[in-house]
């Protein structure tokens, strides 16, 4: 069942915080010069970018936004700039990296993962979400199905969403990071396992690679807090996304997988600092303790197929359920809702 | 982390046992002299009771033969496997200690990427100490470890965990596999260290090996039960699995975790795979049914102890599973037997078992 994913089938989605992306692509050059490469500035941003020549790649700002998605209520600004990105592709398969995070290596120097290579990997081969295998990938060389596992479930599913991990800098809410700023993450976890069916999980959306014909729709600019900021840590948007995603898969019956591969993530370069963050993003930690309960909840209508379709619903839910509680929810309901609109109106034919 | 020191206390000396299997020799615990020696051993041998098991020098153990499980259980002895390893699970109910760990006579001590010995018990006690977290997945894998922790999104009401009930090691070198893939893969080797303890999710289902496991006897031992397999059995091989499932739906309900990962040991024996496949063709068949089953079991809320849930999974095994083959009325039969007599030798006032050849050690 697994399948080969060819070079012409994948955009790499970069969301440009940084004005200056030179380091960023030259160190990804290796890795991302046989793929086509979608630039998408933030809005935000004043500056120019500075970009180094020889990539296929295009490059979208504020003003190609609004000249394509037009009116819309959706505020792509900061890290949700990468969803326009998703939006207006035209491939079967996304992988999108952080602009602060680069190819993992260890002390020595020595590459640990390609981490296109292995994110492609991971979506070529099927998932596992019915039963967990105890030597996690089944599919990887050197490793199969432990004795017990059911020999029906042994195709897998499709694998939709690849999500890696970070060295060095993890990927902390502002209290963790406030509480350790010297903590770091060195530990490499040589696995790629499937995450059960019905197992929610907080998706770092930092180093992600996904099927966008099959999940699409279910990436999307939802949740904003009300003091978000341009770093991670002042952000729920992809945390929102990614259980949005999840509650899709397991409704679709296709997989999400976790694990490798990762890439170096680099401290602030601006040393940002936790606790200011602390003071403006605390809302945000609080929601999930509302957020989390309700999209393991969730519970889609069977005759619903698309992942489209799926986001529709969830949405109308969201409104419903959560809407009541605070503001930010009715606003992601409503974003849901236009993102839908938009997918329809452009998603499907890429632009 | 694992570390191949031996510790000046070693953690709970006293309030857990080694419960070891076995029906040849007991040679292996010289190589893991160094992380055993100052716990107490439950050897439970199987096979020909007149055979005498030497136990290295210096251990302190009880060990019991079938004439001692004969006698202990009376007619509840009747299940009790023979000629099977699931026989282990005696010793789980004659042990009067907190926690248990249960290690196969063909396991040794693996080394680490650094080439430093594991002390595989130690890593076992730190996973059972240590909270989990089987309601919302931490892609950090165990947040409780140096160097890690929960990451963003996760709810900070889920960051305290609920207690471990099991701990599940792995193996490297031989990996435990059924008959099949060893028929089509025999030579493949588990060479891959996965440096991760992680909660196996609420909800979901895995294959739990016997092999390299400890628990929690205060929290789930009553649902350790390996089932009736080995001699006058249409079965073998499912008894780690099957008593895997039904901890694992236990835990569930009463809020309990389960945790697989490290430590590893290093496996060195491949069992035969025809004489494997013969043992499994029928629960490769049969798990079919079962796993769907235990997928779908629903325990009442009245089920508020282990043995509690384990008479309500034993009701459900006989009305469901009995369809497939009488050998699952006789196991629901059995799993009864055995919370009777789990109970009786567990109660408060039960008189302590009499094994046969006690030796204290050094």
């Amino acid at each position: 069942m697994s399948l080969k994913i060819k070079e012409s089938e994948v955009d790499i989605v970069i969301a440009a915080l940084r004005s200056d992306l030179t380091a960023f692509l030259e160190a990804w050059r290796p890795f991302f010069s046989p793929f086509h490469i979608i630039i998408v500035k933030d809005p935000d941003m004043e500056e120019d970018l500075k970009i180094p020549p020889g990539f296929d790649l295009q490059l979208y700002t504020k003003s190609d936004m609004e000249g394509v998605a037009g009116a819309t209520s959706i505020n792509f600004s900061g890290h949700s700039c990468r969803y326009f990105g998703y939006l207006v592709s035209c491939r079967k398969y996304i992988i999108s990296i952080d602009d602060d995070c680069f190819p993992a290596k260890d002390s020595t120097g020595v590459l640990i993962n390609n981490a296109v290579a292995q994110h492609l990997t991971n979506l070529e081969n099927p998932a596992t979400p019915f039963f967990f295998n105890t030597l996690y990938d089944p599919y990887r060389e050197g490793t199969d199905f432990v004795r017990g596992y059911p020999f029906s479930l042994r195709n897998g599913v499709d694998c939709v969403l690849s999500c890696g991990l970070l060295l060095n800098v993890a990927d902390y809410d502002s209290p963790t990071q406030a509480a350790k700023p010297s903590e770091r993450n060195a530990r490499y976890v040589d696995a790629v396992l499937t995450v059960p069916i019905g197992s929610m999980m907080p998706v770092s959306g930092i180093n992600i690679a996904f099927n966008r014909e099959a999940l699409g729709p279910a990436l999307l600019p939802g949740l904003r807090l009300p003091g978000e900021g341009k770093r991670r840590w002042e952000t729920m948007e992809d945390i929102w996304s990614g259980l949005c995603a999840k509650a899709v898969c397991d409704h679709l019956g296709v997989g999400v997988k976790s694990g490798l591969p990762y890439v170096w993530r680099n401290e602030a370069a601006d040393g940002g600092s936790a606790i200011e963050s602390l003071k403006r993003e605390w809302e945000g930690v609080k929601l999930m303790e509302e957020v989390v309960p309700f999209f393991q909840s969730v519970q889609l209508q069977k005759t619903l197929v698309k992942a489209e379709d799926c986001v529709a619903e969830i949405a109308a839910m969201v409104r419903e359920k959560l809407g009541p509680l605070n503001p930010a929810y009715a606003q992601a309901a409503a974003a849901m809702e236009e993102w839908v609109n938009l997918w329809k109106a452009l998603g499907s034919q890429g632009v | 982390m694992a570390s191949g020191s031996v510790p000046m206390t070693p953690p709970l000396h006293d309030e857990l046992d080694i419960v070891i299997p076995t029906i040849r020799n007991l040679d292996f615990l010289e190589m893991w002299r160094p992380f055993f020696q100052h716990y107490h051993l439950i050897i439970v041998q199987d096979g020909d009771p007149t055979k005498t098991i030497k136990v290295p020098e210096g251990f302190d153990y009880e060990l019991y033969n079938r004439n001692d499980i004969n006698r202990i259980l009376g007619p509840k002895a009747s299940c009790i496997s023979f000629k099977d390893s699931a026989c282990r699970c005696f010793g789980y109910m004659v042990s009067k200690k907190k926690y248990i760990y249960t290690i196969d006579d063909d396991c040794f001590v693996a080394k680490n990427p650094s080439g430093k010995d594991i002390n595989a018990l130690e890593q076992h006690i730190k996973n059972l100490l240590c909270p989990s977290t089987p309601f919302f997945f931490n892609t950090l894998y165990d947040p409780y470890c140096e160097g890690a922790d929960f990451v963003r999104g996760y709810p900070f009401s889920l960051r305290e965990g609920v207690p471990t009930a099991v701990s599940h090691g792995l193996w490297l070198n031989i990996p435990d596999y059924d008959a099949p893939t060893q028929l089509v893969k025999p030579r493949e080797r588990n060479t891959r260290y996965v440096d991760a303890v992680l909660t196996v999710p609420k909800g979901t289902l895995f294959p739990m090996c016997g092999m390299n496991l400890a628990f929690d006897r205060e929290l789930i031992g009553p649902a350790m039960y390996f089932g009736l397999m080995g001699d006058g059995q249409p079965i073998g091989r499912y008894d780690d699995m099957w008593a895997g499932w039904c901890v694992k739906v236990i835990c569930d309900h009463l809020g309990l975790g389960v945790k697989t990962g490290l430590p590893y040991i290093w496996h060195s024996k491949a069992s035969n795979p025809f004489v494997n496949l013969k043992k499994e063709y029928k629960g490769i068949f049969w798990q079919e049914e079962i796993i769907p089953f235990f997928q779908s079991v629903a325990l009442s809320k009245e089920c508020t102890t282990v043995q509690k849930c384990y008479i309500a999974l034993s009701e459900q095994v006989r009305e469901k599973l009995g369809k497939v083959d009488p050998y699952f009325t006789k196991l629901a039969d059995a799993m009864v037997t055995w919370i009777d007599a789990w109970d009786e030798l567990n109660s408060s006032g039960a008189a302590a078992a009499l094994p046969n050849g006690t030796a204290n050690g050094k």
